[in-house]
């Protein structure tokens, strides 16, 4: 039998708000996050749609309390992770073995970006200091740092599905005896590096992204963060609030297909689900919801689609790509779709997938297209599928 | 003719990293994907890079990448037909 | 030609693909393929029976640097895919079918106590029955990869999978 893990606490900064009741507003007014490009300095502004988050650096270094030097993505990170830890009622981490188990993929890229543009006109020009946050573990050791963990810290890179592997492991550290307490999840910045990165793979729309739609063209690159408070059944007492629910199971599987692709027949994303409901003790029948890792590029959608259409034919539960608002936040999604998940339980809602029209000629169900209330939302699969053929999914429980 | 196919060889194994391959083991006419060379969807976006950066030429579909490269010759076929005109000398 | 071209020849590899990948992944799949070479592993284990926990702490800085320098003229999309760490992983599942679950965890140094943690977690929720780990490094001129196969029973040579065995290993191991 396996102990519970509770989510005390949650935190998420997007395109679509600065946190977790900002995020809920667009998401019920059926606001999206994409847009021109704004706050990146990069010559395809006006070319691409991107989910930027409306803050610049000084702002988002003012509201965190770190210096406007430092990078963006521990700048987001630190604003989430802040929110959720609040939100748990966790002021500090006396008497508790806390862990901080964090993705990301990008690292400090934003700042090894300006100094290699100052290092190509001038190779004694670019300040040295730049590049030293490059690495994805930087991010975290600066964030740990900042909110004051210190027992366990690691840094999770695998891609898409990065911080949903963070939020198992630090399930996993729970549920093992080895920690009390896990702030799990992930951040991304955008930076020049990954936009021209997925412009040249030709995986990016020219417009605001379709999931799941018959006609989509690809994904919108967005940024944001998004972390949970996962604690024990012991510490989930102590604190004087209800949990939002609990990590009922998990699984991660490797489709060994393709670096960036998926197989046609989705094997890793069936895999993953089909033993992450296994692990949870329940059946396709019992999941309300299932938010798609949905970015809305041909290959994933089909793939993604085939995989579900063979794990829960012929009943299919309600899904959408949140994606369609926040843009694909790469190391960051697994940890906000999670927040999105864990609040549609604590709500009882489903959120749309905009702009969804015309069904796919292959899968006989479609996304939903309307923000619904009311709902009864009991169990939650969270999809997070990454280049590298890594593919995880989450399921969440009301507790 | 020839000598564009010729070029497109070398800088075919040049930028996929065919390290076994040498210029006159590429067919004009073999197929480059799946069967023959065995190239794949990654190999497809360096070729659409190889003719921007080499040739000038912007391909800006994904999906008329089989047609032009299918093989050496429909690639120079497809060059010598796009190519930005270029100036008397 | 680079070392891990001549070891790619040495060991006749017969692998085209492995002429596409960054150097990260060449070492990645080089070293698996000795660590594998004496054991019977294909017909001892199923697909989905193997896990694969790697690490570093360089990430995939080595090909970040090269696909950054092809930004301007025209970005490479063979080296944007391998951009992730975890990209060594795909190419060892790609290669050996593997899938079973795969992480990739990012640290200062071999952390040998966590690695001994959470690949016996692994093992005790009966999710694999075997698992290749350890640290696979790359930034260019300094390399390392030190890879184990955990087994539920072992050969004469085998050594226990505790965090103390590996931690001595990694550290009696360094060149």
């Amino acid at each position: 039998m396996n102990p519970p893990v509770f989510v005390a606490g949650l935190g998420v900064v997007s395109a679509i708000g600065l946190d977790a009741a900002a995020c809920l507003h667009s998401f019920e007014t059926e606001e999206a996050g994409m847009a021109d490009i704004k706050i990146l300095h990069t010559r395809l502004r006006g070319k691409l749609p991107v989910a930027e988050v409306k803050l610049s650096n000084e702002a988002l270094a003012e509201l965190t309390g770190l210096s406007s030097g430092m990078p963006r993505t521990a700048l987001l990170s630190a604003l989430a992770a802040r929110e959720a830890l609040a939100d748990a009622g966790i002021f500090n981490f006396k008497d508790l073995r806390a862990g901080f188990i964090s993705a990301n993929t990008v690292g400090g890229m934003d700042k090894t970006e300006d100094f290699f543009e100052s290092f190509m006109m001038n190779a004694a020009a670019g300040k040295l200091r730049d590049v030293v946050y490059h690495e994805c573990g930087s991010i975290t050791e600066i964030v740990a740092d900042h909110l004051g963990i210190n027992h366990f810290i690691s840094t999770v890179s695998t891609a898409c599905s990065s911080s949903a592997n963070a939020v198992f492991t630090g399930a996993r550290m729970i549920r093992h005896g080895l920690l009390d307490l896990a702030l799990v999840g992930g951040a991304d910045a955008l930076t020049r590096f990954t936009l021209n990165g997925f412009n040249t793979l030709m995986i990016l729309d020219k417009s605001f992204c379709k999931p799941f739609d018959e006609h989509r063209q690809g994904l919108n690159l967005g940024e944001g963060a998004g972390y949970l408070v996962l604690v024990s059944e012991e510490i989930m007492n102590r604190l004087n609030k209800s949990a939002y629910c609990r990590i009922a199971g998990y699984s991660n599987a490797n489709d060994a297909y393709h670096q960036t692709a998926s197989s046609p027949g989705g094997t890793g994303s069936f895999l993953a689900m089909k033993n992450a409901l296994e692990n949870s003790g329940l059946v396709p029948g019992d999941i309300d919801y299932i938010n798609l890792h949905g970015t809305g590029t041909n290959n994933n959608d089909i793939a993604e689609g085939t995989a579900i259409k063979l794990l829960f034919d012929p009943v299919y539960p309600k899904m959408s790509s949140t994606k369609s608002f926040t843009g694909h936040t790469l190391g960051a999604s697994g940890g906000m779709e999670a927040v999105f998940s864990a609040l549609a339980i604590r709500h009882g809602i489903i959120y749309p997938n905009l702009r969804f029209e015309t069904p796919m000629k292959e899968l006989p169900f479609t996304p939903v297209t309307k923000f619904l209330n009311h709902q009864r939302v009991k169990h939650v699969i969270s999809n997070s599928f990454g280049f590298g053929g890594n593919c995880t999914s989450l399921v969440f429980s009301a507790s | 003719m020839d000598k564009l196919m010729g070029q497109l060889k070398r800088q075919i194994i040049e930028r996929l990293n065919l390290k076994d391959l040498k210029p006159e083991d590429i067919g004009d006419d073999q197929p480059l994907f799946v069967e023959g060379l065995g190239l794949d969807s990654i190999d497809a976006l360096e070729l659409i890079v190889l003719l921007q950066q080499d040739y000038h030429i912007k391909l800006d579909k994904a999906e008329d990448g089989p047609k032009v490269f299918h093989s050496v010759r429909t690639m120079a076929d497809y060059i010598t037909k796009h190519s930005p005109a270029k100036k008397a000398s | 030609m680079d070392f891990l071209d001549e070891l790619y020849r040495h060991y006749q590899l017969g692998y085209p693909k492995f002429h596409k990948m960054d150097q990260l992944s060449k070492l990645g799949v080089l070293a698996t393929d000795i660590l594998l070479n004496e054991s019977d592993h294909a017909n001892k284990y199923g697909s989905d029976e193997t896990g694969i926990v790697l690490s570093n702490s360089h990430g995939s800085l080595d090909v970040d640097l090269k696909y950054a320098r092809t930004m301007e003229a025209g970005a490479s999309p063979a080296l944007f895919v391998y951009t992730l760490p975890n990209i060594v992983i795909g190419e060892i599942a790609i290669k050996y079918k593997f899938r079973g679950e795969n992480a990739f965890f990012v640290f200062k140094t071999f952390n040998g106590n966590f690695m001994a943690a959470y690949v016996n977690g692994l093992f005790d929720s009966k999710l694999i029955r075997n698992c290749i780990c350890g640290w696979v490094d790359y930034l260019g001129e300094d390399y390392r990869a030190l890879l184990m196969l955990v087994e539920t029973s072992g050969s004469e040579k085998a050594i226990p999978f505790t965090a103390e065995g590996i931690n001595l290993l990694n550290n009696t191991s360094h060149g």
